[in-house]
């Protein structure tokens, strides 16, 4: 007996080693696997704000508009074609005929009427279905009329040149009425739309599964189902691709890229979005008052090394205010500040730095946010080497969020933020304004203010005319570009790796998952 | 007995009522709330009024718990924000989860921890006590993360013998052999330092009880060694191991935290993680509430155990 616990305890360690099982996890032929961050918090579009959301909603949804492939641009989806009056207060979009829901119901512009009333209309039976956290993108509509089946009319209480991109935005994508009054407030749990994809089944943080939607009106997908997986450790999602469990992966660690660009099964696929990283820097009271100290640490501070070294090679030196990634809104003339030290230290001379130390907000990770400890550190290093001491104070991205954006000061000279938006419009709108401060409600936590700015910025949201508006944002980032209210530090480049299975894939400038044209093999 | 363990079952009440009053502060303390997490971004004072007002965040403190609490004493655990759905509906789904890869792991401890604390008691400096020893003090020594990604990292992707994460098959699937060969490496890893910690505990209490007059008694009597060592010994010993292994529960329970979040297993333990992080009040306080009283009935039931082997115990 003692022999017999003997051998079993050795036996239970070896048997580690030695498990029989069948081979390697293969992913099933025509299901594609995608591997995600997160589980979704709710299928309802108008419901939810993560980008890890919108990856599945995309395919399960259509919205009046989309972004066109590859770019920001918007063009048809659901709305065949559409009229914007001279005033900039009306557009009449004319419906695609024919197209249903999963649920047979048809999408008619009552259905479109249906949708936005729910989100806006605090007094409409399903309001609350909700809360709409992201309704305020519509806040701009007065109305919303279904003139006849297939043309709806919404009728603005100001011109609002971001409409349309916020149409495209998953915020806009229609579903159906009849299964918002079937489920109620569970819908999010029953999502139905009109998009490429079918619901079929959700399994708390294990899986979603959609399968092809046959009648879909832009052509039914190859693949016969699409899986989503949360995988929140990104070391494990790494691993579950390395091991065959996932097609498609998406935020890639940058540890990890390096590994699957030399692997021969595996395809890495990155692109540039609608992001910028940069440091709020607080102008009203300290060093950054003095515009030449804010030029200064633009100087001193090595972006290239940052976005090579320490986020290697996943995003690029930002040059302003607006993403690259809007490159109808983007100055390309625009240069980002070399590195130079020398010419840093002459700044802060000119400009009267006296050595005080200045304090740094750092967040440990948040949305957007890449690798923001050690940019911190790296950050603090550059400045120091210029004869700047730099105090940090590191903050969970909640507490970093209740701190910053009540504005810094009292607080803090310095702080890391990041932003992914839909339209060019929407960052510097929000964060550039003298109406923005935080006393007013906006995110100018720094206090930045050139009333220049605020009117380019005023006529670039009123203008319904897309060169108009290009040419206001241009002259914008030259300024903003001088003033340096903030460091302009990268632009986030999205990486997503899939397997040779996959064929078609192509990330979007949106950030969004569009799985329509991917096939697997 | 029977009166015991009601006596011990109505104590469960004040202890969970204290603990969700704990939790619920702490969330109200920690900065940062429910609709800044939803928003992120979009956070602006406005937003975050109204969408708390929405919630139903813009009431008291003391009136929100005691609304809670309210709904609690009729079955109702509230619904979660971030997920939009019943707190009572996730908390149940993921419950099962936690309970199968806990359980496992308990399992696979004390069987384990008794074997080998047993072996290497009984063979005390000989070459299996050495081997066991030294595998006991890897298996304590090494942070649970990090053996679970050592072995992923050796049986999902270099052999590709189990697969790296999750419950069942992404697709098909789904019966009891696919399960346990997903359970298999969280299990081990959440099981290894209890393992170790058990049979640490398990040799000590065998080599004080071998070395006891009636073991001797018992020798001399001729018995065969094997029912010396368990009926004797092994059961004397159990008595102080078995409390051991309930405070080794709570261990696992915890530990299920994260190695839920490293193996993607859909139990509660990766449920509170994403709760605390998304500020999720209700869910955490669902997820803490059911969590605390399967801790409180595994030391229970600990308890049971050790007094039915212990008669001195029952009085």
């Amino acid at each position: 007996m003692l022999r017999l616990a003997q051998l079993s305890v050795t036996a239970a360690f070896a048997g580690l080693l030695l498990v029989p099982a069948p081979a390697a996890a293969q992913t099933p032929p025509e299901v594609l696997v995608v591997g995600q961050i997160a589980e979704p918090q709710s299928l309802d579009p108008h419901a939810v704000t993560a980008v890890n959301d919108f990856r599945i909603l995309v395919n399960l949804y259509d919205g009046l508009v989309r972004f066109a492939d590859g770019t920001l641009e918007v063009e048809p989806s659901l709305a065949e074609s559409w009229e914007i009056s001279d005033d900039g207060l009306t557009y009449s979009f004319t419906l695609r005929e024919g197209v249903t829901f999963h649920d047979g119901t048809p999408l008619d512009a009552e259905a479109v009427r249906f949708n936005f009333e729910r989100m806006l209309d605090e007094d409409h039976p399903f309001h609350d279905t909700g809360p709409f956290p992201l309704a305020f993108f519509f806040s701009a509509v007065e109305s919303v009329a279904a003139l006849d089946a297939t043309t709806v009319e919404f009728t603005l209480n100001e011109p609002f040149a971001p409409f349309l991109s916020n149409l495209a935005y998953p915020t806009g994508l229609i579903v159906s009425p009849a299964a918002v009054e079937a489920h109620g407030e569970d819908f999010g749990r029953n999502p139905v739309g009109t998009g490429a994809y079918r619901f079929e089944e959700w399994r708390g943080n294990q899986r979603v599964v959609l399968t092809r939607n046959e009648d879909y009106w832009d052509g039914a997908p190859q693949p016969q189902a699409v899986v989503f997986r949360p995988i929140t450790d990104a070391n494990t999602r790494v691993a579950e691709m390395l091991s065959g469990g996932l097609d498609i992966m998406v935020e890639v660690p940058p540890d990890a890229v390096a590994d699957f660009r030399d692997a021969p099964d595996f395809e890495v696929h990155e692109q540039a979005g609608p992001h910028v990283w940069f440091l709020i820097l607080n102008l009203r009271e300290g060093p950054f008052a003095e515009p030449a100290i804010r030029q200064a640490v633009n100087y001193a501070i090595d972006k290239r090394s940052l976005v090579e070294d320490v986020l290697q090679g996943t995003a690029a030196v930002a040059a302003g205010p607006i993403a690259p990634a809007f490159a109808w809104a983007y100055n390309e003339d625009l240069e980002p500040y070399p590195y130079d030290p020398e010419r840093a230290r002459e700044l802060l001379e000119e400009g009267g730095y006296d050595g005080e130390t200045v304090t740094f907000y750092v967040t440990e990770g948040g949305s957007g946010m890449l690798d923001p400890v050690a940019m911190g550190t790296a950050i603090q290093a550059d400045l120091a080497a210029v004869g700047m001491n730099v105090a940090i104070e590191t903050y969970e991205w909640n507490t970093f969020l209740g701190r910053v954006n009540p504005g810094l000061e009292g607080r803090a000279d310095m702080a890391q933020m990041a932003w992914m938006t839909n339209d060019p419009d929407t960052l510097p709108f929000l964060t550039l304004r003298t109406d923005a401060f935080p006393e007013q409600g906006g995110f100018n936590s720094g206090y930045y203010s050139n009333e220049e700015v605020d009117e380019l910025l005023y006529r670039a949201r009123v203008s319904t005319d897309q060169e108009e508006r290009a040419a206001l944002y241009h002259e914008m980032q030259e300024i903003v570009r001088e003033d340096a209210p903030w460091v302009f530090v990268a632009n986030w480049k999205q990486g997503a790796v899939t397997s040779s299975a996959v064929e078609g894939f192509r990330l979007q400038p949106s950030f969004f998952l569009m799985l329509q044209e991917v096939e697997k093999h | 007995m029977s009166g015991y363990i009601v006596k011990r079952l109505l104590a469960l009440v004040p202890v969970l009522l204290g603990l969700t009053l704990i939790v619920f502060l702490i969330m109200a303390l920690i900065p940062g709330d429910p609709a800044t997490a939803i928003l992120g971004s979009y956070a602006t004072p406005e937003n975050v009024a109204r969408l708390n007002a929405q919630l139903g965040l813009d009431r008291s403190l003391p009136e929100q718990y005691l609304v809670w609490l309210g709904n609690l004493l009729q079955g109702d655990l509230g619904r979660s924000y971030a997920l939009n759905r019943p707190v009572l509906d996730e908390v149940l789904e993921r419950l099962s989860a936690t309970l199968i890869l806990a359980g496992t792991a308990l399992l696979l401890c004390s069987l384990l921890g008794l074997l080998a604390g047993i072996v290497s008691a009984v063979r005390q400096f000989g070459w299996t006590d050495r081997i066991v020893t030294f595998l006991v003090l890897i298996g304590i020594s090494t942070p649970s993360f990090f053996l679970g990604l050592l072995l992923i990292l050796v049986f999902a992707v270099n052999l590709r013998l189990l697969p790296a994460s999750g419950m069942f098959s992404i697709y098909g699937g789904g019966d009891l052999w696919d399960l346990l060969r997903h359970l298999l490496l969280p299990a081990v890893t959440l099981a290894a330092v209890a393992t170790g910690v058990i049979a640490r505990l398990t040799r000590t209490a065998m080599l004080e009880v071998l070395r006891q007059d009636y073991i001797r008694t018992a020798r001399a009597k001729g018995l065969s060694e094997r029912r010396v060592v368990y009926r004797h010994a092994g059961k004397a010993a159990l008595v102080s191991v078995i409390p051991v292994i309930g405070v080794q529960a709570g261990f696992v329970l915890g530990g299920a935290v994260y190695i839920e979040t490293v193996f993607q297993w859909p139990g509660i333990g990766a449920m509170l993680v994403q709760a605390i992080s998304t500020r999720d009040i209700l869910l955490v306080q669902g997820g803490v509430l059911v969590v605390a009283a399967s801790y409180v009935l595994f030391n229970l039931a600990a308890d049971v155990a050790q007094s039915s082997l212990d008669p001195r115990l029952r009085r």
